[in-house]
C-alpha cells in the first residue's frame, strides 16, 4: 500500500543574498513509498538527498510537483495545505529525525520524548512511561532522563533525538542520518529500533552513510543524482 | 479530513494609513482554534500596528476583523461598540503588553490584578477568587506568598508572569502578544518561553505574538508572518520560513541570526 507519493517534484534554491543566484537541486523527481519498506536515498554529498527528505516533511518549499501523504485514509498534497494541515500530519502521520536535536532550554529529555504523545492527546503519565521505555531501549541512562539534553554528547543526544521520532509510531518515517554519530552498540539497537518500525509496516524513507545499515535495513535504493538527470 | 470548524478570526483587506503613510497595508488571513502566529520583522515594520488594529485597540483605516464569539456569534471587531468591546478583551481574549506595567493594575496586590479579570466577567465569592488566583500564581511560578504583594516590588520576569497570568484566568480563546519576552534577560526570558508554550498546548490556545526575535518565532509558533514596510512579504509554516526562506528579506533576516 502506497503511504507517499511524491511526483514531479522541482526544487531550486535562490539566492538573493548572493547576486540571485539559482542552484536547481531536485528536478522532475516521482517516487512512491510502500508501508513496510525503507528506502535507502542515495547519491554524492549535494546531490539533493537531504533536500529531498526536507521537502519530504514539508519543511522545504519545492517549486513545483506535489508530495501526497496517506493520513488516515485521505490524500493530502503538502506542499498545497494549510499550514493547520500539514501539522496535524506531522503530528499523526508523518515523523521525522534529523542530524540533530534541537534543543528547548529547561525542558528535560523526558519531556523532550514524551512531547509527540502528548500533542496528540495522550496524558502525561502514560506519556512519560512510554517516553522511559524509549529512552531505555536506547540505552539513554535513568540519571539524565530529569535533565535538559543541552549538555549531553552527541551520541546521548542524538538517542534523544531518535527516541522522539519514533515514540508516537508515525505510520511514515523519514530519517537523516539517524546512526551518525553513534558507537557500534547503539547503532546496532537503533537499526533493530528501525527493523521493528519496518516490521510494523511503517514506511520508511533514510539516508543512510553507513554500507551495514544500508544493507540492514534497506529494501530498495533510490538514487538522487540519477534521478535529477533524467 | 474534512474540515467543518470555520476559523476563529479572519482578517480582511485590512489597512492602517498615518496621513499618506502606510502603516500595515491590505492584510487577510485567518486564524484557527488553537493555532499560534508569530509576526517578526524589523522595528517600523507595521507589527505593532497590525496587532493594534486586530485586537481593537487601534481603529483600522479600512478591512474587517471578523472574530466567532462564544455567543454573540460572528462580529466585526472593528465596528462593534466599545462596551461589548470590553467585555471580550476580559473575557475571551487576553492582551500581553511588552511592559507589564501597561497591562498590570501596579496600585493593588499580585493577587488582586488576577482576581479583578475573574470580578470582571461576575466572580463573586471572595474565596474562589482567591483559590484561583493563587492557583495561577503557582501556574506562572510565582511563590504563593507573594499573592498580597504589590507587582512593583516583584522583577521583570516576575511582572511579565503576573500579567500572563492576570490575563489567561478567565480562560480566553485568543491571546494577543506585544514582544512577551522583549526586555527580559535570556535565562529568565527561557523561563517565560517555556512557561508560554506549555500553557499554549495545555489550554489549546489560539494567539498572535509580535517578536523581533526568530528563536522565539521557533519555539512558539505554528504559523510565521515577516513583515517589512506594513506588509506580510512571506508567510507559512514556522519551520518552513525559517529554513528555505524565500523572499530577499526573510533570507536577509534568517541569514543575520548570530550562532552562539
Amino acid at each position: 500500500m502506497a503511504m507517499m507519493r511524491v511526483r514531479n517534484l522541482s526544487k531550486s534554491f535562490t539566492l538573493h543574498g548572493q547576486g540571485g543566484i539559482v542552484l536547481s537541486v531536485l528536478n522532475n523527481i516521482s517516487l512512491d513509498i510502500m508501508a513496510g519498506e525503507c528506502v535507502v536515498l542515495r547519491g554524492a554529498s549535494g546531490c539533493g538527498k537531504s533536500t529531498l527528505l526536507r521537502s519530504m516533511y514539508a519543511n522545504y518549499k519545492p517549486q513545483s510537483g506535489s508530495i501526497a501523504v496517506c493520513h488516515q485514509g485521505f490524500w493530502v498534497d503538502i506542499l498545497s495545505a494549510a499550514p493547520r494541515i500539514v501539522l496535524e500530519v506531522r503530528r499523526r502521520t508523518l515523523g521525522y529525525v534529523s542530524q540533530f536535536l534541537r534543543v528547548i532550554p529547561r525542558v528535560s529529555s523526558l519531556d523532550v520524548v514524551a512531547e509527540p504523545l502528548r500533542n496528540i492527546g495522550i496524558d502525561a503519565p502514560s506519556a512519560r512511561a512510554r517516553a522511559a521505555a524509549m529512552l531505555e531501549r536506547l540505552n539513554v541512562p535513568e540519571r539524565l532522563w530529569p535533565l535538559a539534553p543541552a549538555t549531553f554528547s552527541g551520541g546521548e543526544q542524538q538517542r534523544v533525538n531518535i527516541a522522539r521520532g519514533f515514540i508516537a509510531q508515525s505510520p511514515i518515517l523519514l530519517l537523516d542520518e539517524p546512526t551518525a554519530s553513534l558507537d557500534a552498540e547503539n547503532r546496532a539497537a537503533v537499526i533493530a529500533l528501525i527493523g521493528d518500525a519496518k516490521a510494523c509496516g511503517t514506511a520508511i524513507v533514510g539516508i543512510f552513510h553507513d554500507e551495514d545499515v544500508q544493507r540492514c535495513l534497506g529494501t530498495r535504493q533510490f538514487d538522487v543524482a540519477q534521478a535529477r538527470l533524467t | 479530513m474534512i474540515e467543518l470548524e470555520p476559523p476563529l478570526l479572519t482578517i480582511e483587506s485590512l489597512s492602517k494609513l498615518y496621513g499618506r503613510n502606510v502603516a500595515c497595508g491590505n492584510v487577510s488571513f485567518d486564524l484557527w482554534a488553537g493555532e499560534v502566529l508569530c509576526i517578526v520583522g524589523e522595528s517600523g515594520s507595521g507589527k505593532t500596528t497590525l496587532l493594534n488594529c486586530m485586537n481593537g485597540t487601534l481603529a483600522p483605516s479600512s478591512g474587517r476583523i471578523l472574530y466567532r464569539t462564544r455567543h454573540m456569534g460572528l462580529v466585526d471587531v472593528a465596528t462593534m461598540g466599545d462596551a461589548h468591546k470590553r467585555l471580550l478583551m476580559r473575557t475571551d481574549w487576553g492582551i500581553v503588553h511588552q511592559n507589564p506595567r501597561d497591562g498590570l493594575r501596579m496600585g493593588v496586590s499580585a493577587g488582586a490584578n488576577v482576581g479583578e479579570r475573574l470580578m470582571a466577567v461576575g466572580a463573586r465569592h471572595y474565596g474562589d477568587i482567591r483559590s484561583q488566583a493563587m492557583d495561577w500564581l503557582n501556574r506562572v511560578e510565582i511563590e504563593v506568598d507573594r499573592i498580597d504583594d504589590l507587582p512593583g516590588v516583584f522583577s521583570g520576569g516576575m511582572q511579565q508572569r503576573l500579567q500572563i497570568a492576570r490575563n489567561l484566568v478567565t480562560k480566553p480563546r485568543l491571546v494577543f502578544m506585544d514582544e512577551p519576552t522583549g526586555g527580559l534577560d535570556v535565562s529568565v526570558q527561557a523561563r517565560l518561553l517555556d512557561l508560554l508554550r506549555a500553557l499554549v498546548q495545555e489550554l489549546q490556545l489560539a494567539a498572535v505574538i509580535v517578536t523581533h526575535d526568530l528563536a522565539v518565532a521557533r519555539v512558539l509558533a505554528d504559523r510565521l508572518f515577516v513583515m517589512k514596510g506594513g506588509e506580510i512579504v512571506e508567510n507559512g509554516l514556522t519551520d518552513q520560513v525559517l529554513d528555505d526562506p524565500q523572499h530577499p528579506y526573510t533570507q536577509l533576516l534568517v541569514s543575520s541570526i548570530l550562532q552562539v
